[in-house]
């Protein structure tokens, strides 16, 4: 991910921070630049080399600001001018970062898109001067290289990386809603070819060193060292920087050669692309491919793919003046703003606001190993926890243990671990039908069925004094839990989605009893577990739950107004929401979904009305649970992969068929029926202190219901869209419909005035 | 021949016996020429050289058979026909059919484990006698079909029908053809020993250049003790078919210019680690008499050398792969009661040059000790004067499991004709594991 920092807390570090290489050595060197200190560059010189190695102050990454660039180019000219320098070596010296990207906070300050554009050729005038440079210029590279960091790094003209995890290489900027804006676009596919080169730019996936090795992206690698007489990170980028320096010597001398050989499948495919035709097939077949998977949502994966198009078939100028351009277009996109928004606040949901637990949890207990307690069994043990499985039949056991084994044996598959490393991963788990080591765990998460007497029991049943009693549950109020223990502010909800390896989000629910501490410690765990954190209030349906609710209930009742499970969908989709409305149901469950809707139907009342419960209640009895059961909406068939409709459904929806209403049913009506009472819900979410802040409600929503990303999240879409805009829409099907889309109070505030939710 | 050696510095301890342990010693100890593999053994199995071995013990100690109340070899790559070699080799041999064997395997320190748990059998009274020693065939390595391949030929040994047969064999693909090559990498993180040794070396920042010194050291010292006829634990080898084999045939003092040319063999094109300054696969066998002290002397032996204090360790096989020589010096030192200063000859295996220069700078690095030892200080690094003065594994040969008895007699007697007290043996091993035992003279 493209990193970001205020620039203003940059002026304040001192050069005395700085790190200092012990092997600087600085001689023959002619002017002042060499001592000058520097804020976010130190710069020597070995023999005929010059070594320039990056390190930011005051930041865990380096990003390429101004300041940053200002002073690179500065010492770049010296190095140009100087006689006695024959080649130079750029090098990071912060750990686990070459550079993560340009400072997006650059983007975010421009007021036009001309603004932007400049911002965009200013780079590429500066890597052009790299890219031209006479002196051999060797990126030595140790951690993320990612955006702005991949662009400088190929316009040297030799790459050497360290062979770690933490070293990944990539074009994440599609991921912001806007593309390599620096010659990235330009140069990329020359130096891994064209279908290389889209995939990296259209997914903006990380790839790792030695799979940059392979595609030619990278020319050397250098294998991470151990401990020696220094501490093991500290060593391996000094010897990255020595290796660095003999090969930017032999590059000088010309004793190696830029050139790499290609293999047999690379030299076809590049002869291949080398026919116009070939070429044309291969922008239409990707066009067609974006196309289908954004559905015209997402404008940057479009503009990417005309960018390099351009580039080559007009040529560099025509090229380097599209990326410009487009940079400057795609950055004032609403799209963009809303995928910024949800990167910062990605970033603040990583952190643990709460500060550090009193003691930290190394013993994890987990009830219930069906789905949710084998995938939180999981992530725990995949981060060194100790974790205990307790199920209550061996049955119920070996599906969970065996579910954890799978998930990270597919990580071996994928060669994301050894399996080697998988058998010590997995030797952190133990699994069990007793209580037996529950004495000693920090915390206790429950993941058992949705049934509050069964909660109380196994509260009561686990017992330990001093350890954290967190539940898994979607729906069920955490102080009715919590009412059973004798140390409620022991008690905390952790609310984890399914598939918990695959789901980002955990929402975690304090109650008013619940303490600090506890709160700190589950923050804490979730954290490790890899999580992105929302910290909201207990309430019925918590703060996503309750946001997915009224929209469900409005599902039903488009379907029960006739609308087939296919074209709802396909409605849902296309505005953004990665899974249809209806496979959402048959996805999360049918009696899940019941579950839901009757416990929060009592707590709400007529605002969580809508559709009528006896389809789910009638499904259920029917047996069709959604996925788990094989039918819902859907028929489910191991290993066939077109879904077909439950025909038998049929049935059920005309017998509790009802009318479609006039002028609220359109294809568009409908899509902001549903998204509306979604985001009216949300709102007095925030405006109940539910959630304490927009950001998380954002997150929340677009991490973990998968509101779509391209909207930004509730909060994001109402600044965005204008609230205005949506309390209209909502007093309109409340004519229709009545209460359920009245719109809350400060969405009304929002639209009387024009405050947004972010400044 | 009494030389004033370095042993005239007053020792800590007057000797390591202690009460109500019974001393144990080594009586003598051979080995059959180390030999290069693919050469002059390379047609014979692994329990030939070890009953090579085991008859040249017989000869040049003159012991009964019958007295014998145990044989404990180490070994590494297995020849599956032959899984307790120490078995077949002591049948052999011509050892008596009722002397009990096993085999042990614990890396580049198998023959060191064979040793130490005849020490454990005769320290607790279980046995007087003991034979320990190691062999090792890298000419032939167990070369398997490959899984797949295995599975189906089981699989049909098991089908009854000539229909189950064919549905068996239609399920055959070519690529079940590719073998299975054991390799010298650990199991745990599939890094070869030799790149792992290369990042070792990056990591202690110990140059080409001085590996490859240290290398020719090892070569010059291993010729000239060859010359010299120091290497008196060799015995002569009758090759059946062949002629008899006298010397190592490993031992190659080359030039640094020479050994400069070479490229890196493990991590290219930058890397240290060389041919030249690595141990070569080498075939081989030791084998070791080993008694209680007053059994030796009520059978009219003068044994060599006591066997004293010592250790195992373990570490991190990734990073700290070959550092098992760091982490069990100080601490075979401190359970002996000795301190570096106290020891007259190093006998430490040399896997790489580097790994052997990486573990002086391990070993004279407090901030080494202190961060990943959890000691207080440093236990410094062996004096160079004192240190393989015969030459090591890079020059004379690594038959892994056989390196261990090599490693002890050459200390033992290095003691004997240098005129020193005490001995340190120490060897790293695949694993992350590591052993150091201390030899004491046994007084003239």
């Amino acid at each position: 991910m493209v990193a970001s920092r205020a620039i203003g807390s940059l002026s304040r570090a001192t050069a005395s921070r700085m790190f200092r290489c012990p092997g600087y050595v600085c001689r023959n060197f002619t002017g002042s630049s060499a001592l000058r200190s520097r804020t976010h560059i130190n710069f020597g010189v070995k023999g005929d080399v010059a070594v320039v190695r990056l390190n930011s102050p005051n930041s865990k990454v380096n990003t390429l600001n101004k300041e940053l660039q200002s002073e690179f180019m500065e010492v770049m000219n010296e190095i140009w001018a100087s006689d006695q320098i024959r080649s130079a070596v750029l090098i990071s010296t912060k750990p686990g970062c070459f550079i993560a990207g340009a400072d997006i906070n650059m983007l975010a300050s421009c007021k036009t898109h001309e603004e932007v554009t400049r911002i965009s050729q200013e780079g590429q005038r500066m890597f052009e001067k790299l890219e031209k440079s006479t002196k051999p210029i060797v990126a030595a590279i140790s951690g993320a290289c990612l955006g702005g960091g991949l662009e400088l790094a190929i316009s040297c003209q030799y790459r050497i990386a360290t062979k770690d995890r933490k070293t990944v290489l990539g074009a994440p900027e599609v991921l912001l809603g806007i593309l390599p804006g620096a010659g990235g676009t330009q140069r990329l596919p020359k130096m891994v070819g064209l279908p290389a080169a889209f995939d990296m730019m259209l997914t903006g996936r990380n790839i790792r060193a030695d799979r940059a090795k392979r595609m030619g992206l990278v020319d050397q690698l250098v294998e991470p060292l151990g401990p020696g007489l220094k501490p093991p990170e500290e060593r391996t980028i000094e010897y990255l920087e020595e290796v660095a320096v003999n090969f930017a010597k032999g590059l000088s001398d010309k004793k190696i050669s830029i050139k790499r050989d290609k293999g047999l499948v690379e030299k076809l495919t590049s002869y291949a692309l080398s026919i116009p035709f070939v070429r044309q097939q291969v922008y239409k077949k990707v066009e067609e491919k974006v196309r289908k998977q954004t559905k015209g949502l997402y404008p940057a994966p479009l503009k990417i793919i005309d960018v390099v198009k351009t580039g080559i078939e007009q040529g560099n100028d025509a090229g380097y003046l599209s990326e410009s351009q487009k940079f400057g277009e795609l950055a004032m996109t609403k799209e963009s703003k809303a995928l910024m928004g949800l990167y910062h606040g990605q970033v603040l949901c990583k952190k643990n606001k709460f500060g550090a637990p009193q003691k930290e949890v190394k013993d994890l207990a987990i009830l219930g190993a069906g789905l949710m307690g084998a995938g939180i069994a999981q992530v725990s043990v995949d981060k060194g926890l100790k974790t205990i499985l307790k199920d209550a039949t061996l049955t119920g056991l070996g599906r969970g243990q065996q579910q954890v084994f799978k998930g990270l044996n597919d990580k071996v598959k994928k060669k994301a671990l050894t399996s080697f490393e998988r058998d010590s991963i997995f030797s952190n788990l133990t699994g069990q039908l007793d209580y037996q080591g529950f004495e000693k765990a920090d915390m206790v998460i429950e993941a058992v069925f949705e049934d509050l007497s069964l909660k109380h029991r196994v509260l009561k049943e686990v017992i330990p004094g001093h350890c954290v009693f967190a539940s898994n549950t979607s729906a069920l109020p955490i102080n009715e839990i919590a009412a059973a223990s004798k140390r409620p502010e022991k008690v905390i909800g952790m609310h984890y989605f399914s598939p918990v390896d695959k789901m980002q989000l955990l929402e975690i629910i304090t109650t008013d009893k619940t303490s600090k501490d506890t709160t700190a410690s589950a923050v804490a765990v979730g954290l490790k577990q890899g999580k992105v954190i929302i910290v909201v209030k207990d309430g019925p349906g918590f703060y996503t739950t309750r946001c997915l609710a009224p929209m469900m209930s409005e599902v039903l009742r488009i379907l029960q107004e006739g609308v087939e499970p296919k074209k709802l969908d396909s409605l849902t989709t296309s505005f953004g929401f990665p899974v249809g409305a209806a496979t959402l149901v048959d996805e999360v469950g049918v009696d899940v979904a019941k579950h839901v809707s009757e416990d929060l139907g009592k707590a709400f009342g007529e605002r969580f009305e809508g559709g009528n419960i006896e389809l789910l209640k009638e499904m259920v009895s029917r047996g069709f649970l959604g996925r788990k059961s094989g039918k819902g909406f859907y028929i489910y068939q191991e290993g066939v992969k077109t879904k077909n409709v439950n025909s038998d459904m049929d049935g059920i929806l005309a017998s509790l068929k009802v009318p479609p209403k006039y002028g609220v049913s359109s294809d568009e009506d409908i899509q902001y029926r549903l998204v509306t009472r979604f985001v009216n819900e949300a709102v007095l979410c925030l405006q109940e202190g539910i959630l304490a802040t927009p950001t998380e409600g954002d997150i929340g929503a677009v991490f973990g219901l998968g509101f779509p990303p391209c909207l930004g999240g509730p909060f994001r879409f109402v600044d965005l869209y204008g609230a205005q805009k949506i309390v209209d829409r909502l007093r309109k099907f409340e004519a229709a419909y009545g209460k359920q889309f009245t719109p809350c109070q400060l969405l009304i505030d929002h639209a009387n005035s024009a405050n947004k939710f972010y400044q | 021949m009494h030389q004033h050696g370095p042993s005239d510095f007053t020792k800590s301890k007057k000797t390591l016996a202690k009460p109500n342990i019974r001393n144990i010693v080594v009586v003598d100890g051979v080995r059959i020429p180390f030999l290069q593999s693919g050469t002059s053994y390379k047609d014979l199995m692994p329990h030939d050289l070890a009953r090579a071995a085991l008859s040249g013990l017989l000869h040049r100690t003159n012991v009964p058979k019958d007295v014998v109340d145990y044989i404990i070899f180490g070994t590494v790559i297995q020849e599956v026909k032959t899984s307790n070699v120490a078995r077949e080799a002591a049948l052999g041999a011509g050892f008596s059919d009722k002397t009990p064997a096993h085999t042990v395997t614990m890396a580049c320190i198998s023959a060191n484990q064979a040793m130490t748990t005849g020490v454990g059998l005769i320290a607790s009274g279980q046995c007087d006698v003991v034979v320990a020693g190691g062999v090792e065939l890298m000419s032939d390595v167990p070369i398997r079909h490959s899984r797949k391949m295995r599975k189906m030929m089981l699989d049909l040994n098991k089908a009854k029908t000539l229909g189950q047969r064919l549905s068996l064999l239609s399920k055959f693909r070519l690529n079940f053809l590719s073998p299975e090559l054991p390799a010298v990498a650990e199991f745990s993180t599939s890094e070869t020993m030799g790149h792992s040794a290369d990042r070792l070396a990056a990591a202690f920042a110990v140059s080409r250049a001085d590996q490859d010194e240290y290398a020719l050291r090892s070569h010059s010292l291993a010729k000239k003790a060859q010359d010299e006829g120091l290497l008196s634990d060799i015995v002569p080898f009758k090759v059946p078919g062949k002629d008899t084999v006298t010397k190592d045939n490993g031992i190659r003092p080359s030039s640094l210019e020479q050994m400069a040319k070479l490229k890196p063999a493990f991590i290219k094109p930058y890397g240290t680690v060389t041919a030249a300054n690595s141990s070569f696969l080498t075939d081989g066998a030791s084998a070791m008499l080993i008694m209680a002290e007053e059994k030796a002397l009520a059978m009219g032996y003068k044994p060599k050398a006591y066997l004293r204090d010592f250790v195992y360790v373990s570490q991190d096989p990734k990073d700290q792969l070959l550092l098992g020589p760091t982490y069990a010096t100080p601490k075979v030192l401190e359970k002996a009661g000795l301190t570096l200063n106290d020891i007259d000859a190093f006998e430490f295996h040399e896997a790489f040059s580097g790994q052997i220069l990486a573990n002086f700078k391990a070993m004279d690095s407090d901030w080494f000790a202190q961060n990943y030892m959890g000691r207080k200080t440093k236990v410094g690094s062996p004096p160079l004067e004192k240190f393989n003065n015969w030459g090591g594994s890079l020059s004379l040969g690594h038959p892994f499991g056989a390196t261990g008895c090599r490693l002890v007699m050459a200390a033992a007697n290095r003691l004997r004709k240098e005129g020193g007290q005490y001995g340190l043996v120490a060897a790293c091993a695949a694993g992350g594991q590591g052993h150091a035992m201390i030899v004491e003279a046994y007084p003239k």
